[in-house]
């Protein structure tokens, strides 16, 4: 495929550094981050912050409480800036060839800076305040926002490796919260609303899967048509039925938190992970079947092949437009439990737009995420932890510019996408449709 | 049937430098064929066919869709076994009800001319605006149409480069806050202001296409990433400028707005202060003309349809791919900043978290649609101009809900996209009948 191999191109031509990071800013790219990360802690917070800071590990209601722990917050800006500095220094020291370090080494190294940034950032925004700043809240909300991302990543990984593009994510995430309002306020069933909008989401995958598969559509424009498709869609039976007919249409319940026994008590981790709507168990369950499925089984090696070279894969005897045709629906499911969350999960009722770019965000988690289940679901909680994080600074009245906040996750994928981290490489035969010859 | 089956389409570009003409059915052996067999090749192999029938088979659908949402056709059909006319008769009322309103909304409006003759003199039908109010739905489509022609400009011309650009929003936005801010901060002389104003959306719009290309071009990285994430980064930006008085809000409230722009940097109305039509849709054509002159009789648009065509073979024959990259992105995004400015100082005269609106999406449907060429662009605009003009009188009428319009756009680009389904619809003989290239899909790594 010439396609394929054009991209290659630029590389080769471009003497870039060893490892593949991208030529924008050079090798210094990444430690020169790190410094600026540091500086911040150092210069904007450390600066400004006063009083002390009190982070609480427990709930309301706990059986088991952990006591609070109460720091010095300048004094912990000036820590977080210096231990920054200081892997920013390592990370130069790499760079100059002086140490060696490894893959890993080098992303714990951006997750410590990112760590320490945010641990800066609360020390400055609540010191001084008497009401401790809640840690297992911020943790918890973090993971029921990051639901519909963390599934319409997931959905984008088995996607993108079986060699199909799927931009459809965010009208799949409409689409499945639309028809599960509907099916569970009709029906008065929970779990059909859910079965609902999950067969809704693999409409949506299916009508993808037909148009990108059979008629080779590019999958890029087919995605954002599709989208505004359902997002027109969905506006207009909104107020042709929903508006009229609120009661009977638009009036689903909510699935109630479910603690699992035992693992739910334990403090800190317990309210985060056991403590939570059934959306996020299903989460945790198909995070698992993907990446063992990926990894481990016959099903991942024939997706991975097919999406890798798909020549060669139908050589061996692999069907590839069938396998693609499976995995993109398959996947909608997933995608329209993710939609589902909003209505049946969160909100209560179905309101127009109501995903709100989410299965966008969902993409960029995948490739922030490097195509892998895990790095998807990481990058999803990291988008998903920005939003908890506004929206608990400004219940708490920190002088912190929302907006900008906000904007945050997306210029850091900007910047992992241009390739900070090293270069993100997907499925060669991503997006290219398969003719046999 | 005599003919033998011609050749299917070539699945990819050649290696060839040479860019294949946008859109032109590729040269065939020329043999002794009747007129008829002409005329049914042209109706049949051009994509314009194509587009034609989309457009047919979008409107059945969004008549379906119209007339079975409809209480009062839900109601019939209820009877349906003991009056199936009726039921029959209501739905085709209600799903041709529509259809009209939204012609009299954005094409002609027979009310209004009776109006207009049961004034005593022409000077008062004049004077009063009721000459106007015959022309108004017009008037109203060419002002809808201004900003999609642009903002679909800005999606064609990359498209040609062989680059998506879905950061219209993002684009549209950066536009509008230079046209906004010189608007009602700087003090200028009449005709300067405005111009000063249009060129800072222009400018202000080509600062961020330039942006997305100039990191493709650096790095690789996916223009269709950077720019959804530019999208979001432009609108929290807009709404982080519209929090603060000290930066773009307006004095004397809490309202996300800006202040409204002086009257000086209003772009000039074209036919009498009671219709809205103004000199935007006068730059809205300049602009599709000089994209079409860019791309058709310049050096730098034959570059842009080769690297579009074929990057690789560009490279080779020694063009600069990456500058391309950067230079169609900024030209782009400079489009889609003059939708902007044409919004801005031509219609809202102020700018609110609402002023981008769907353009950026919008914009995408309007370049497919008229299949990534300037004047299919301008006709895909006045279509779906007139459809966004003729809405809200629609909805009024008949209680079909606004978003009906973008049900039927979205259909029609789908279609679009996919000539085979088109001609399997229609029993199509399976000829070169392409729409718009995207069957030429690349992915991300292209």
């Amino acid at each position: 495929m010439t396609a394929a191999a054009s991209d290659r191109l630029p590389v080769l031509l471009s003497p870039g550094p060893a490892d593949g990071a991208g030529s924008w800013g050079g090798r210094f790219a990444a430690p020169v981050t790190y410094l600026v990360f540091g500086l911040l802690d150092i210069l904007v917070f450390g600066l400004h912050a006063h009083g002390s800071v009190i982070f609480s590990f427990t709930p309301q209601f706990a059986k088991v409480t952990v006591p609070n722990l109460s720091l010095p917050a300048a004094a912990t800006c000036y820590f977080c800036g210096a231990v920054t500095l200081a892997l920013a220094a390592a990370r130069l020291l790499d760079v100059l060839g002086v140490v060696r370090l490894g893959r890993v080494p080098r992303r714990v190294i951006i997750g410590g800076v990112l760590f320490l940034f945010v641990i800066a950032l609360l020390a400055w925004a609540s010191g001084g305040q008497s009401i401790p700043f809640n840690v297992v809240n911020l943790l918890s909300g973090t993971f029921s926002v990051s639901i519909p991302i963390m599934l319409g990543a997931l959905t984008a990984v088995v996607c993108s490796t079986s060699g199909v593009i799927n931009i459809a994510i965010e009208g799949q995430l409409l689409l499945g919260a639309f028809c599960a309002a509907i099916a569970t306020t009709v029906t008065g069933s929970l779990w059909l609303g859910l079965i609902c909008g999950a067969l809704a989401g693999s409409l949506v995958a299916a009508v993808l899967a037909a148009f990108a598969i059979a008629y080779r559509v590019d999958q890029i424009v087919l995605g954002v048509v599709l989208n505004t498709l359902v997002l027109g869609l969905t506006g207009y039976l909104y107020n042709a039925i929903m508006v009229p007919y609120g009661d009977t249409l638009n009036n689903p319940n909510t699935f109630n938190p479910v603690k699992i026994p035992l693992l739910g008590d334990i403090p800190i981790i317990g309210p985060v992970f056991f403590d939570a709507s059934v959306f996020l168990y299903i989460t945790y369950v198909l995070l698992a079947v993907i990446q063992v499925g990926l990894a481990r089984t016959r099903w991942g090696l024939r997706t991975r092949a097919v999406g890798e070279h798909p020549v060669a894969a139908d050589t061996v005897g692999i069907r590839v437009l069938a396998t693609r045709y499976r995995n993109v629906i398959l996947a909608g499911l997933i995608a329209g439990i993710g939609g589902a969350y909003f209505t049946v999960g969160s909100v209560g009722s179905f309101g127009p737009d109501m995903t709100s770019g989410e299965g966008y965000i969902a993409l960029a988690a995948m490739i922030f995420g490097r195509y892998t289940p895990f790095g998807a679901i990481g990058a999803a909680l990291l988008f998903g932890f920005t939003t908890q994080l506004q929206s608990i600074l400004s219940s708490i009245n920190v002088p912190i510019q929302s907006n900008l906040l906000l904007l945050t996750p997306y210029v850091v994928t900007i910047i992992v996408v241009a390739g900070l981290v090293g270069k993100v490489r997907g499925p060669r035969a991503e997006g290219v449709p398969y003719v046999k010859s | 049937m005599t003919t033998p089956p011609p050749a299917p389409p070539s699945p990819e570009p050649g290696p060839s430098a040479t860019p294949p003409p946008a859109g032109e059915t590729e040269p065939r052996a020329e043999r002794e064929r009747s007129f008829g067999e002409h005329l049914r090749d042209a109706v049949q192999d051009s994509s314009v066919t194509v587009t034609v029938l989309a457009l047919i088979a979008a409107a059945v659908i969004g008549g379906l869709l119209a007339a079975f949402t409809n209480n009062a056709v839900l109601h019939a059909w209820s009877d349906f076994f003991s009056a199936p006319g009726n039921a029959v008769a209501k739905a085709w009322a209600a799903a041709a009800g529509t259809y009209v309103a939204l012609f009299e909304g954005s094409v002609f409006n027979p009310h209004t001319v009776a109006a207009l003759f049961q004034q005593s003199s022409l000077s008062t039908a004049v004077h009063d605006g009721f000459l106007s109010a015959v022309f108004n739905p017009l008037s109203e489509t060419a002002v809808q149409a201004t900003p999609l022609i642009l903002a679909g400009l800005a999606v064609a011309l990359p498209y040609q480069a062989g680059l998506f650009n879905i950061g219209g929003q993002s684009q549209f936005i950066g536009g509008a806050i230079m046209a906004a801010w010189l608007g009602y901060a700087v003090n200028l002389p009449f005709f300067v202001h405005v111009v000063v104003c249009v060129l800072g959306g222009f400018v202000g719009g080509a600062a961020l296409g330039w942006l997305a290309g100039e990191i493709k071009a650096r790095t690789g990285a996916h223009e269709v990433i950077v720019t959804i994430m530019l999208n979001y980064v432009m609108q929290y930006f807009l709404a982080y400028l519209l929090s603060s008085q000290s930066l773009l809000q307006a004095p004397g409230g809490s309202n996300s707005i800006t202040r409204a722009i002086a009257s000086d940097a209003h772009l000039p109305l074209l036919a009498g202060t009671h219709l809205r039509i103004n000199a935007g849709f006068l730059i809205a054509l300049a602009c599709a003309f000089g994209v079409w002159w860019l791309l058709n009789r310049t050096t730098t648009g034959f570059e842009f349809r080769s690297v579009g065509a074929n990057a690789k073979a560009s490279r080779v024959a020694g063009m600069n791919v990456e500058r391309n990259w950067a230079l169609v992105m900024l030209i782009g995004g400079g489009l889609a900043g003059l939708a902007a400015s044409t919004v801005i100082l031509g219609t809202d005269f102020t700018l609110n978290p609402q002023s981008y609106g769907t353009y950026g999406i919008d914009a995408i449907t309007v370049a497919l649609l008229g299949l990534g060429r300037p004047g299919g662009v301008v006709a895909a605009g006045l279509l779906f101009g007139a459809l966004h003009a003729g809405s809200p009188g629609m909805q009024t009428a008949t209680g079909t809900p606004v978003q009906i319009v973008q049900v039927i756009q979205a259909l029609i680009v789908l279609f679009v996209a996919a000539p085979p389904l088109v001609r399997a619809t229609f029993r199509l003989r399976a000829a070169r009948a392409r729409g718009v290239s995207t069957n030429m899909s690349k992915g991300w790594n292209a």
